[in-house]
């Protein structure tokens, strides 16, 4: 897992709530077994139509967030299914944080294992984001060990990620390496059985 | 005495393996059960590291997510069935107990682990499917994973987990004649809304709840993921023990007399605290329709769907909008006026023996309206047999059903059986998110009653008056 510490980029506002993992990635594509490629299946259904032709419609295939790398959406983000593919997809879509005002337990925890930040930060927060990311070529810079978004006009918010989720995301560790250093304590509880 | 505690507290004390500051608490798997869909990464990560399958013996897999439900030996799609086989190849390879597609045992996963005895109270039970919260229904901290951690149990039989905050659903009264534990759970999320149970585990308490039969409860804990809770469980009682007992993976005789004893003692005690409790009146809850594109977007079968122009928020007056757009529906339209074109009775929810006996009974001797087309997918094999033993493939099929072979279907369609464009479905399933039943496709959830009536009629009818008209 690539280790993540500050990054700045392009911000993609996706103002809806209750953004389920089925509208993230549609499961016909859940059958791969693979863990790659699955960033061109995306939003499938809001990026494409019935016939497999580009939305127009839809703003993220606006070209001006082909490099967007920070999604800003809704509340409940990630709701539904477990999916990791779900992750999957965005990361290799581009996106490396998602900022919203709240995740579902499972996406959320799936992020984490796949480097991924997600933030939470109020709604009011969120809404101004969103807002700035409508209307101009919107950049932010997340700082992970500070805890704390920027833009160049001045906006500054400070969030918080659990000590445990932070220093797995800024080591970029392997959790079952990690794990398996306490073998003997599940060796120990199993004996107990 | 010492201090009283829930159940999720007591099996969480039970499992814990290491603790440490600022870290979530080590957590002892007890059964993890597996499907091909979100596996094949989870090994793939294994064989790249060189790591074995902790425990193979208390890992459980089978089939279900891409199985056809006609012919299960023609697999269309050639992904589909490379998927199938790879989760073959690494049970073998793994050494892990597998429900084939031509094993008896075969079916939906959360089906097939209360089957077969191997759900059990106080067991901590992970599968990569948000729908595991199921088999809380026995008193099991049960809760869906993703495939990192899917990989991680395999190797480490453990998780890392927060410890959750707990979350009391008192249903008080009794449900009524014709109202089902399906239209309770959905008037329940309908009630408190999708996010409600998130950073929860949830346990129904109640009344209503201790007078479901074990079929029932697993139809109420299987929708806790859709108010956001991983888990949703049930203190065990009677009506569990009776259920378990001289299934296959369940201890037998003196060893069941000291389970059951163990059992009793994990309900949670009397004045135990809960960070939250919520209540709800049964006997107010009436057949439940959604109209809309996530599980709270539900009313009962009398009501009319929602007006965008009356929401409270702009956000909500959006979401509203955006749903009735997706779902061909318009503001202020009674939800009986609809009418549709398919009709889905399976999935993990409501595909045992006894929705498919309630739903022979509605259909019995009627026929399926030539508008519609109607589908029964058992959740197990062995529910298709035992159906087929009482006749219910019969009356289906007689009623002009079309009666299949076991496995996730029409529920989310990664088989053939796929909701066309823009067509309706009155399905017991549990999400009626878009596109969820193929691209285009518009779900209205339901029980498994309420799909019958539904089928016979073509349109959502109250399904207490049916079977009125039904016996007169
Ligand atoms: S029946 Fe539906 S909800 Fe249940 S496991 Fe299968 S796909 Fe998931």
């Amino acid at each position: 897992m690539e280790p993540i510490r500050k990054h700045k980029g392009l911000v993609y506002p996706l103002n809806r709530s209750n953004i389920d993992t089925d509208q993230i990635i549609p499961k016909q594509f859940l059958k791969r077994i693979e863990r790659q490629g699955f960033g061109q299946f995306l939003f499938y259904n809001w990026r494409f139509d019935d016939d497999g032709i580009r939305r127009e419609d839809f703003s993220l295939n606006d070209p001006k967030y082909d490099n967007a790398s920070i999604l800003v959406a809704g509340e409940n983000f990630g709701c539904g299914s477990s999916r990791e593919h779900a992750p999957w997809a965005l990361q290799d879509y581009g996106f490396k944080i998602i900022i919203a005002p709240s995740y579902a337990d499972i996406f959320y925890n799936n992020c984490v294992k796949n480097g991924i930040l997600a933030i939470k930060l109020s709604e009011k927060g969120v809404e101004q984001l969103i807002e700035k990311a409508e209307t101009s070529t919107y950049e932010l810079t997340v700082d992970l060990e500070k805890q704390v978004i920027q833009d160049s006009e001045g906006f500054e918010a400070t969030f918080e990620v659990p000590a445990y989720h932070r220093e797995m995301l800024l080591n970029g560790w392997d959790e079952i390496a990690v794990t398996l250093t306490h073998e003997d304590k599940i060796s120990q509880y199993e004996q107990a059985q | 005495m010492s201090q009283p505690k829930t159940i999720i507290e007591k099996i969480w004390e039970q499992h814990v393996v290491h603790v440490e500051p600022n870290k979530p608490d080590l957590l002892y798997i007890d059964l993890h059960l597996v499907h091909e869909v979100t596996s094949p990464q989870a090994f793939e990560g294994l064989r790249m590291q060189g790591r074995k399958v902790r425990r193979p013996d208390r890992t459980f897999a089978t089939m279900d997510h891409n199985v056809p439900t006609l012919d299960r030996y023609f697999i269309k799609d050639p992904v589909s069935k490379k998927q199938m086989e790879t989760l073959k190849e690494n049970c073998e390879e793994f050494g892990i107990p597998l429900a084939d597609i031509d094993h008896p045992d075969q079916g939906i996963v959360h089906v097939i682990g209360p089957e077969l005895g191997l759900t059990q109270p106080g067991k901590t039970i992970v599968c990569g499917d948000s729908h595991t919260s199921t088999h809380g229904a026995f008193g099991a901290l049960a809760f869906g994973i993703g495939t990192s951690e899917v990989e991680h149990v395999l190797a480490t039989q453990t998780l890392w987990q927060t410890k959750p905050k707990t979350l009391n659903v008192k249903v008080n009264g009794q449900l009524g004649t014709g109202v089902t534990a399906k239209d309770l759970i959905l008037a329940i999320i309908a009630k408190f809304g999708v996010r409600f149970g998130t950073g929860y585990v949830v346990e129904y308490t109640g009344d209503a709840i201790r007078s479901l039969s074990m079929e029932e409860r697993m139809t109420v804990c299987n929708m806790s993921i859709e108010a956001g809770a991983r888990a949703g469980l049930i203190s065990p009682d009677e009506t569990t023990f009776n259920y378990l007992k001289g299934r296959r993976h369940v201890p037998k005789g003196k060893d069941f007399d000291e389970a059951v004893e163990k059992w009793q003692a994990l309900a949670t005690d009397e004045g135990a605290e809960y960070d939250t409790t919520v209540e709800i009146d049964a006997n107010e809850v009436e057949p439940q329709v959604t109209w809309g594109t996530n599980p709270g977007m539900c009313i009962p079968i009398n009501a009319t769907v929602p007006n965008p122009d009356k929401a409270s928020t702009k956000n909500e007056k959006d979401e509203i909008s955006r749903a009735l757009e997706y779902m061909g529906l318009t503001a202020d339209q009674p939800i009986s006026s609809v009418e549709i074109d398919h009709v889905f009775i399976g999935s993990c929810t409501n595909s045992r023996l006894s929705d498919l006996r309630k739903a022979a009974s509605i259909v019995e001797g009627k026929k399926v309206k030539d508008t519609v087309q109607a589908i029964v997918v058992p959740g197990s094999q062995s529910i298709k047999l035992a159906a087929e033993e009482e006749g219910l493939d019969v009356i289906f099929k007689e009623a002009g059903f079309q009666w299949r072979e076991a496995g996730c279907s029409m529920c989310l369609a990664m088989n053939d059986d796929i909701v066309p464009y823009g067509e309706r479905c009155a399905s017991t399933s549990n999400r009626n998110f878009e596109g969820r039943q193929g691209n285009g496709a518009r779900t209205h959830l339901v029980s498994p009653e309420m799909a019958a009536a539904a089928a016979i009629e073509g349109r959502f009818v109250d399904v207490r008056k049916f079977a009125t008209t039904l016996s007169s």
